[in-house]
């Protein structure tokens, strides 16, 4: 999923400061199982701007509501009827979802009410790690289901470098080398073959080096 | 549930859960505290206050210290005065009567 975390309360006020009548837009998709963007989360934050507004003693008006996914032209329009009615949408999907409303709504100015994070899992209830970085060219059926571009530091693609130390990268105590847990599975799996086959360089044509992606699936167009 | 109690004019809101280790739940009540230190550091950060929200634990035949938490709760929240909201409100409802008068 893509994770997000909330913006500080400070920015988000600050933002909204010229407004007074805005929609607090959450998404159902990702955002909501990491739980940043979801009904409850776009409830906590209307609740918190009214409040922090009104103590202020500038009150704003705010209708919540949530979207069964910001990145999906259909759902989108649903808000079309009445976005013009409000100055400002406050959105707390992921940086996607934010810009597809601000494309789609060209006269509503669109605010993120979240920090768009990365492309991970849930490790346990309310922890999440990073497992892909998208880089449009996957080798984990060499690497043991473990990505080298994620989960080591400098995303190299031939083993663990000189900053391995028993297992622990050097950027953090608390990061796992990757090349270590890649080396462990092979081992594991027995498939240590595997670790000869990568390719002595990655391109990254395929990753953001050209721009921002584009897929077409002719057979779906 | 919390920030609407203050939206609807509270001054103060106690959180009651059960004991710890004897939730029905099993952490029910451990995931309960943490979402209502979340509360606490929302009502710091809109200058409402983290003092005017507390949690206790209670079993359901501990009654008496119930009403002692309650009593303690109240003579917190009379003494912290009305929330920021209900003075901004009480203001408003003085300047509109200011108004119609003149």
């Amino acid at each position: 999923m893509i994770t997000g975390t909330p913006k500080p309360i400070e920015e988000i006020i600050e933002m909204l400061e010229p407004y007074d009548n805005i929609i607090v837009a959450g998404c159902y998709g990702c955002v909501t199982v990491c739980r940043v963007g979801g009904d409850k989360e776009v409830q906590v934050l209307a609740s918190t701007v009214r409040l922090a507004r009104e103590a202020a003693g500038k009150k704003i008006k705010i209708k919540e509501v949530c979207l069964e996914r910001q990145c999906d032209p259909e759902y989108v329009e649903l808000m079309r009827p009445y976005v013009e009615d409000y100055q400002a949408v406050l959105s707390i999907a992921c940086g996607a979802g934010i810009q597809f409303m601000a494309e789609k709504f060209s006269v509503t100015p669109l605010l993120p009410g979240i920090n768009t994070g990365f492309l991970g899992v849930t490790e346990r209830q309310g922890e999440w790690a990073e497992r892909c970085q998208g880089c449009g060219d996957c080798v984990l059926h060499l690497t043991g289901g473990i990505c080298p571009v994620t989960r080591c530091a400098k995303s190299i693609f031939h083993g663990p470098c000189g900053g391995s130390v028993h297992g622990t990268c050097e950027v953090s105590k608390n990061v796992t080398c990757g090349w270590q847990l890649i080396i462990d599975r092979l081992k594991s799996l027995d498939q240590m073959e595997n670790y000869g086959k990568l390719k002595p360089y990655k391109g990254w044509d395929t990753s953001r080096d050209g721009g921002p992606r584009r897929i077409i699936r002719e057979d779906m167009v | 549930m919390l920030l609407k109690a203050f939206e609807n004019g509270a001054d103060g809101v106690m959180v009651i859960g059960c004991l710890e280790g004897d939730c029905h739940y099993v952490n029910g009540n451990i995931r309960a505290r943490a979402r209502v230190e979340r509360v606490y550091n929302i009502l710091d950060q809109i200058k409402i206050g983290a003092d005017r929200v507390k949690m206790y634990n209670l079993s359901a035949g501990e009654g008496a210290k119930f009403a002692a938490f309650a009593n303690e709760f109240v003579d917190q929240v009379i003494e912290l005065g009305p929330s920021p909201i209900n003075v901004a409100r009480k203001h408003e409802v003085q300047e509109s009567a200011q108004e119609v008068e003149t």
